[in-house]
């Protein structure tokens, strides 16, 4: 961690608090690394937050371009964690003090806070900009969007003033993400809101879900962490099989359903070939066969993967029995190595409050079981996988259904009751 | 400022509600979607049951925004969509109007702020990533570095469909992943164990913690100068940081021996084939900022030989699963090495039980 990086320190003042310029009359110190990253087609994050600087004149954003400018020249990262909340949370602010604050005093401080977006990532502009006037007041004016977990994330902002920024974000009607062991911000795709395929409201779901877990966001209490994803179909656009442990994906139970004129059409357009190379052979149980010019879906053989609707979007729809699937313990690498979600429940509708209701009951019952069962840093698949399915299964209550596996098992050593 | 002078009582409301957020037309079909088109890239044509149709614009960003480039963004959507828009989880912002006539100038419009409009499709899309040095605790590098680096070249197959299907791309800071499972992914590897340092470790770490953190339980408790610390047996050790995250005194980073490696073939949907996890196919790649031009050159062989080989909506891991590993690793001049052969858990499932064999 020696060898200062001089052009950075060269001149200026670093008491952090006037803003004023270095000798050269520049406010920002050289960083010849980071500019280097303004060439080129794709838009630049050190444009951006050069410019920032340049018209706020915050010192911290002076600290961390020269601090971030430090890290590329030794390629080492320099912050710590550590711990600040708002009254009455225990979560929702990562902590960041610098490691070399002797260096960059400016950049002294640095820490995020999560802020939950409305699920499906939409906003209007009043609300936007009124984010964006409380958070350049308070914070450094540097935003995420979005962090995997879906927080919107603004980035840089010291311990003595978050708790006012956070009453003002509260006030107009924004509330802080997880952080921790607890539940975490949630996820979901644009759903109904726009796309043809959701099965299900997810929007509605991740609200009604996320609000009623709202006090475990804020004070995290479980094992470890718990993710909530809603897909509104099997594409599944958030990516919720693997990286959450509760992806809630929207399916079907009847017949996919055909509009024979569009098939046709489609074929006019694109040829039988298209039909048989890219849709037909690519139906992964073959379900599909072609009939009086037109096709024949066998809904028993259909496993719901989306493809054929993909491929023909105006021609085919998912059925009219929608509801979800839910899939469990999804997470990447940390400690066991990645583990996909795997099938829980097959399907349950979600149409009417009650179901909605159902449906957090569910997720309660599975929560005080992982809480039980659970060990401290282990995330509810691995869970699973140490006491296995079938004991997960009574624990909380859920039927064992055939989906759950890919076929039965092949080890001989069980114990059942005779 | 501290509590009892505050007069505002926090509401703990969760998520933002969508609905004031949603723009009308939106609201007025919200379920009622028929289908959908894709005229151009970085275009989407909604059109509902009523016949109403809505119209997307879909546009890159930078992911690491400010207030300024967001208010700009707010701008665009006052001006063409009556003050709505949203994003979408791989950091594309989209712009959603029932104008038609608003699309050519709105494009017009994010190009020339420097937005490049595309993302849509058959094509490689924005890149989902990690914190790096801006802002984590943990990382080895700066993931937002790397992904600006990788999309200026990418930069055409974001705005062109060329692709056999999507491609979705990952980038992560340490090997945790936070960027996730991806059709490519760019992760950190560290190659040596932790260097530990025992002044630190005694005053800052719970040793019972650092310990429950390994793995391969490489981790044990030893007396350094009448001191209880701890030591990593480096013969058991996997090089994966964990301990790092509960002990910064067990330092995993190293400005060499931090390196990237690249994998291959993960997949979310659940279209065709079921979701896979990734593989490894390229490591010992440099730590090399501001560019990292090799990490951008090994991604960039491995799309182009998916490019020239892959069948349409054969995702990269499907199109290897029907060319075989083998002449993956032909097409795109890789080497296949012994530390790509499984040793962790779970291990068997990647070998090959079968007599199947390509020569
Ligand atoms: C201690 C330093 C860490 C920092 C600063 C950090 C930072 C982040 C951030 C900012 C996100 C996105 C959050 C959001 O959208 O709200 C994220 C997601 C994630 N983190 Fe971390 N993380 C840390 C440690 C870990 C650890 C220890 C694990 C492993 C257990 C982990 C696993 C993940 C995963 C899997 C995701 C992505 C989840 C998703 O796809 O939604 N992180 N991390
Ligand atoms: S997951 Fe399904 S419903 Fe949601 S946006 Fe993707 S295709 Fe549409
Ligand atoms: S949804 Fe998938 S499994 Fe079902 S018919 Fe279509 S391609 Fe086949
Ligand atoms: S990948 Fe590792 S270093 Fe990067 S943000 Fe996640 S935990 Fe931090
Ligand atoms: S790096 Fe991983 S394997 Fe090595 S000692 Fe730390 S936790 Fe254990």
């Amino acid at each position: 961690m020696s060898g200062a990086n001089d052009s950075a320190m060269n001149g200026g003042c670093h008491c952090g608090g006037c803003g004023s310029s270095d000798g050269n009359g520049k406010f920002l110190h050289e960083t010849p690394m980071l500019d280097q990253l303004e060439s080129g087609p794709w838009p630049s994050f050190i444009t951006g937050f050069k410019e920032l600087a340049e018209r706020t004149k915050k010192p911290m954003l002076r600290g961390v371009l020269d601090q971030l400018e430090y890290s590329y020249k030794t390629r080492m990262g320099y912050w710590k964690g550590g711990l600040v909340t708002v009254d009455g949370y225990g979560a929702g602010i990562i902590t960041r003090y610098s490691m070399i604050k002797d260096k960059f005093p400016e950049a002294a401080e640095f820490h995020t806070m999560r802020i939950q977006p409305a699920p499906g990532l939409h906003y209007n502009t009043d609300m936007l900009r009124e984010l964006c006037d409380i958070w350049e007041k308070h914070g450094s004016g540097i935003i995420a969007l979005h962090g995997q977990t879906g927080d919107i994330m603004l980035q840089g902002i010291e311990q003595d003033k978050v708790q006012e920024c956070f009453d003002e974000l509260n006030q107009a009607g924004w509330d802080l993400g997880g952080a921790g062991a607890g539940m975490r911000t949630g996820v979901s795709c644009i759903g109904p809101g726009r796309c043809e395929n959701a099965c299900y409201d997810n929007l509605k779901l991740h609200l009604t879900a996320l609000k009623h877990f709202s006090g475990q966001v804020h004070r995290p209490e479980w094992n470890y962490k718990l993710k909530f994803k809603f897909s509104g179909c099997p594409n599944d656009c958030t990516n919720s099989i693997m990286r959450s442990d509760l992806a809630v994906v929207g399916t079907w139970k009847d017949a996919i359903q055909i509009d024979q004129d569009e098939v046709k059409a489609w074929i006019e357009e694109r040829g039988m070939d298209a039909l048989v190379n890219n849709v037909i052979s690519r139906c992964p149980t073959k379900a599909i066969t072609l009939k009086d010019g037109g096709i024949d879906i066998a809904t028993r053989d259909c496993v719901r993967c989306m493809h054929c609707i993909n491929a023909m979007p105006k021609a085919l729809s998912p059925g009219k029995e929608r509801g979800i699937s839910l899939l469990m313990g999804g997470k990447n690498t940390l400690k066991v190595g990645v583990n996909m979600g795997s099938l829980i429940i097959p399907f349950m509708k979600m149409e009417t409050d009650e179901d909605r209701e159902a449906f957090i009951e569910q997720i309660e019952e599975i929560i005080d079981w992982w809480d039980d069962a659970g060990l401290d840093h282990e995330r509810i698949g691995e869970t699973i996988e140490r006491v296995g399915l079938k004991q997960f299964l009574e624990g909380v209550g859920i039927e064992h259904d055939i989906n759950q596996v890919t076929r039965p098992r092949d080890n001989p050593y069980f114990k059942a009751k005779y | 400022m501290s509590s009892q002078e505050r007069t505002w009582k926090t509401i703990e409301s969760g998520p933002h509600t969508y609905e004031e957020a949603l723009h009308p037309v939106v609201r007025k079909n919200y379920g009622k979607w028929k289908y959908h088109e894709i005229p151009k890239p970085g275009v989407l044509k909604h059109v509902a049951e009523s016949g109403d149709t809505i119209w997307t614009v879909r546009a890159g960003t930078q992911r690491q925004d400010t207030v300024d480039m967001l208010r700009s963004l707010c701008d665009v959507a006052d001006k063409y969509c009556d003050g709505f828009l949203r994003f979408t989880v791989r950091n594309n912002v989209e712009f959603l109007t029932p104008n038609a006539e608003n699309v050519e100038p709105m494009i017009a419009e994010l190009e020339s702020m420097g937005f490049p409009v595309g993302g849509t499709g058959m094509c490689v899309s924005s890149v989902s990533h990690t914190q790096g040095w801006l802002h984590c605790d943990i990382p080895a590098t700066d993931a937002s570095g790397v992904v600006k680096s990788m999309m200026d070249s990418l930069y055409n197959e974001f705005k062109d469909m060329q692709m056999p299907n999507k491609v979705r791309l990952s980038t992560s800071c340490c090997a945790i992943n936070c960027g996730g499972q991806a059709d490519i992914a760019v992760v950190v590897k560290h190659t040596r164990p932790p260097r530990i340092n025992h002044d630190h470790l005694v005053t800052t770490c719970e040793l019972p913690k650092a310990v429950a953190r390994c793995p391969v339980a490489a981790i044990r408790p030893t007396v350094v100068d009448g001191k209880k610390t701890l030591m990593v047996d480096e013969a058991k050790c996997i090089c994966c940081g964990a301990c790092f995250g509960a002990c910064p005194a067990m330092e995993i980073n190293h400005p060499e021996h931090s390196k990237f490696a690249i994998w291959v073939g993960g997949k979310n949907s659940n279209a065709r084939v079921k979701p896979s996890t990734m593989s490894l196919v390229a490591h010992n790649l440099p730590n090399n900022p501001p560019r990292w031009p090799e990490v951008t050159e090994v991604v960039g062989r491995i799309l182009k030989a998916y490019k020239a080989g892959g069948r349409p909506w054969e995702r990269v891991g499907e199109w290897i699963d029907r060319i075989g590993w083998k002449r993956f690793f032909e097409e795109t001049g890789l080497t296949f090495d012994e530390n790509m052969i499984d040793s962790y858990r779970h291990a068997r499932t990647t070998f090959n039980q079968s007599a199947h064999v390509r020569f």
